[in-house]
């Protein structure tokens, strides 16, 4: 069975038709990357998946790991196993990295009937993905992302990705604003994360990122619509020829 | 009209003349002091909203409930004494315990303070140090500005009274205790306390006031606090009384050259609440923060009026309010700051932020900012808000419901004036009485919306 089954998804925002039929199969153990001009559609699908409730669905429909994945709310989406690290991770003031992750975390064992984890059990867990993400312990008890740089929200992003070990993850622009150096650590923590039960859909605006994460899938998105797919050769001849190169097929599509 | 005010002023006079009998052993400087409180109190009467520093808050409730003096409870104490356990901060250095404004000793667990420090009950540090006590009793709260300052010099009888000797550092807090014991006569305490801290003193003071049993009450409240030089004095105001209960406390401390003084409220409970807070940076390079939670919900009024007084160069104050407001209640940060005319190089700062969780919840907050020195750096700033759509869906998106996710967004926002207090064991008693609070707020829960009701019906009796 596959692990994320999109049908014909439409959605819009505040009557503004943005996703126009969207099909889209991931089986489990596959790396997908959508890559898309910008407005093109790449977010706003990101959020549908992850169950934003800003955007309208009017049309398709979307299986996570065969149940309907349009029903569930964003807490039920999670504790299905589906993750999305945030293009702009938020920043909560007041709320320990440390606290915060043990919630989510028990939040997603409680739902799933297993035992809750205390400090003294979860502390270790969350340090040893920090060192995976080479982010020092003092991000243990600063407040969620305030004050992070970006590249440090974005580790930040796959340090809650290896804590709750989704087995759908969605990467919405994680690589946007990273210097290459972070960008390295991005990847080596989500290559981590690869694995036979576990699919990772990677949204991104440039190739760039796909050089350290290997796809096994490239989709094009132009216009709220999959105009090309292929295998990870296409990013680099989007990376050659640009977005431009893919509008025929687009007008074709229609 | 006059009659009915005569008649009501009639109430403190019967009570005034009481105390005057029933504490005829205080000395003759004490017994001016509450002459001169009691004639201005008279004079003055309750202030108004017509009074801009009571703009937000009407006063009538308290103004037409013949309040009686509170009788000695101090007999029930012993009947009390697990109920109160549970709300003792543990870890503290002392703990003195107060029942209806008076020392209870056998509630009371005094510990062991080093040589020369104090920590008794005002009546006896009277009665055993009268003379330090009058140089500093009365001489820096206002009583002219203040009505309720006035009433409560008038009937000064006992509080809370603390001797600091010089290079006196104290690393446990120590913890008052006032109890209010509601009865269906309305009664008020006054409490008065002495916080003296000489020189180079570093100590945590906790004010805790509670109600044991429901109905209404009266605390007028006054604390002075004196720090003296390089003084680094932490104060603790919580309060957590009856949904019926009137609080009026009035915090005012004068601080020496390059004294640091803090002053952290909480504010839980009480139907009709006034936390004055009057710091007066006297000596050069002082540093004050005043930082302060209210939380609330039913038909709960919480007014907040800061006064910051800038009277010497190179001082700097932080003002920090956070509040949460539920169902039909109003709160009220009103951020007052002087900088006299040679405070050169003052850096003031205000932030009120606030969090509105029900249409019918209401904030007003201002700032009022008067300068007479041309050297100077005044900042204030206020947000009123709802809980925020983004961050919701970001915990949301991690696996936390809903209502979890909210209660966790509350007490982030709680938090924000949690961390900003030193004392290890207040904060950790604090966090977790704020995070037990939390989930009666913000749900729309029947049970809740029943209980408002039923407090706003007590509230039209009381009116």
């Amino acid at each position: 069975m596959s692990l994320l089954e999109i049908k014909n998804l439409h959605a819009n925002i505040h009557g503004n038709e943005i996703l126009k039929g969207v099909d889209l199969t991931i089986n489990a153990g596959e790396v997908h990357s959508i890559m898309g001009p910008n407005g093109s559609g790449k977010s706003t699908l990101a959020q549908v998946l992850a169950r934003r409730e800003t955007y309208t669905v009017t049309q398709g429909q979307v299986l996570l790991n065969g149940k309907d994945l349009l029903a569930m709310k964003p807490e039920e989406a999670a504790c299905e196993g589906l993750f999305m690290a945030f293009q702009y991770p938020v920043e909560i003031p007041g709320i320990s990295n440390a606290y915060f992750l043990r919630a989510a975390l028990n939040a997603i064992r409680k739902y799933r009937g297993q035992e809750e984890l205390d400090a003294m059990d979860f502390l270790p867990l969350l340090k040893e993905k920090m060192r995976l993400l080479e982010m020092d312990d003092r991000f243990l008890n600063r407040p969620v992302n305030e004050g992070f740089s970006g590249g440090e929200k974005k580790r930040n992003e796959i340090v809650q990705m290896a804590v709750l070990e989704p087995r759908m993850a969605i990467l919405d622009e994680t690589d946007s604003g990273l210097d290459i150096d972070a960008l390295k650590i991005v990847a080596k923590g989500v290559n981590t994360m690869r694995g036979a039960d576990r699919a990772i859909l990677v949204v991104t605006h440039y190739q760039r990122l796909l050089d350290y994460i290997i796809p096994d899938y490239v989709h094009v998105l132009v216009d709220g619509r999959i105009v090309k797919s292929g295998g990870k050769e296409l990013a680099f001849e989007l990376e050659e020829k640009g977005y431009g190169w893919t509008e025929p097929a687009s007008a074709a599509a229609r | 009209m006059a009659t009915a005010a005569t008649e009501r002023l009639r109430n403190y006079l019967e009570a005034f003349h009481r105390l005057g009998i029933d504490a005829a052993s205080q000395p003759a400087w004490l017994r001016a002091l509450r002459d001169r409180g009691f004639a201005r109190f008279c004079e003055a009467g309750f202030p108004t909203t017509k009074n801009e520093d009571w703009r937000f808050t009407n006063v009538n409730a308290i103004a037409q409930t013949p309040f009686q003096l509170a009788r000695d409870a101090r007999q029930l104490g012993a009947i009390y004494g697990d109920t109160l356990d549970a709300c003792r901060i543990p870890g503290a250095a002392c703990q003195l315990v107060f029942l209806n404004g008076r020392f209870a000793a056998e509630l009371s667990e005094l510990g062991s303070l080093p040589e020369g420090v104090r920590v008794e009950s005002l009546a006896q540090g009277i009665a055993h140090d009268g003379k330090s006590l009058e140089s500093h009793l009365g001489h820096y709260l206002n009583i002219e500005r203040d009505a309720f300052a006035a009433l409560n010099t008038a009937f000064i009888e006992d509080g809370a009274y603390v001797y600091l000797p010089r290079r006196t550092v104290l690393e446990a807090p120590i913890y008052f205790l006032f109890i209010s014991i509601p009865t269906q006569h309305p009664e008020m305490t006054n409490p008065r306390n002495l916080i003296v801290a000489e020189d180079a003193t570093e100590a945590s003071i906790v004010e805790d006031y509670v109600s044991l049993g429901s109905g209404i009450s009266f605390s007028n409240v006054v604390t002075e606090l004196v720090a003296g030089e390089n003084a680094v004095i932490s104060h603790y105001l919580l309060e957590r009384e009856d949904r019926q209960a009137f609080n009026v406390s009035t915090l005012r401390t004068q601080q020496g050259r390059s004294a640091n003084v803090s002053s952290h409220s909480v504010l839980l409970g009480g139907g009709l609440v006034r936390n004055n807070v009057h710091p007066v940076l006297a000596g050069e390079g002082g540093e004050c923060l005043i930082n302060g939670l209210f939380i609330g919900n039913g038909s709960q009024h919480m007014d907040n009026y800061m006064l910051v007084e800038h009277a010497s160069p190179h001082c700097s104050s932080r003002q920090f309010y956070n509040g949460i407001l539920d169902g039909h209640s109003h709160g009220v940060f009103h951020g007052r700051i002087i900088v006299h005319k040679d405070a050169q190089k003052t850096d003031a700062k205000q932030t009120n932020r606030n969090l509105l969780l029900s249409d019918d919840a209401q904030i007003d907050t201002k700032p009022q900012l008067e300068i007479y020195a041309d050297d100077v750096k005044c900042t204030h700033g206020a947000t009123i808000g709802q809980v925020e759509e983004n961050a919701l869906f970001y915990l949301r998106s991690r696996g936390i419901d809903e209502a979890s996710a909210r209660s966790l967004l509350l007490l982030a926002f709680a938090n924000e004036c949690l961390d900003r207090m030193k004392c290890l064991p207040v904060r950790e008693y604090l966090q977790d009485l704020v995070q037990g609070w939390l989930p009666g707020i913000s749900t729309p829960a029947g049970d809740t919306t029943a209980d408002n009701l039923e407090i706003a019906r007590r509230w039209e009796e009381v009116g």
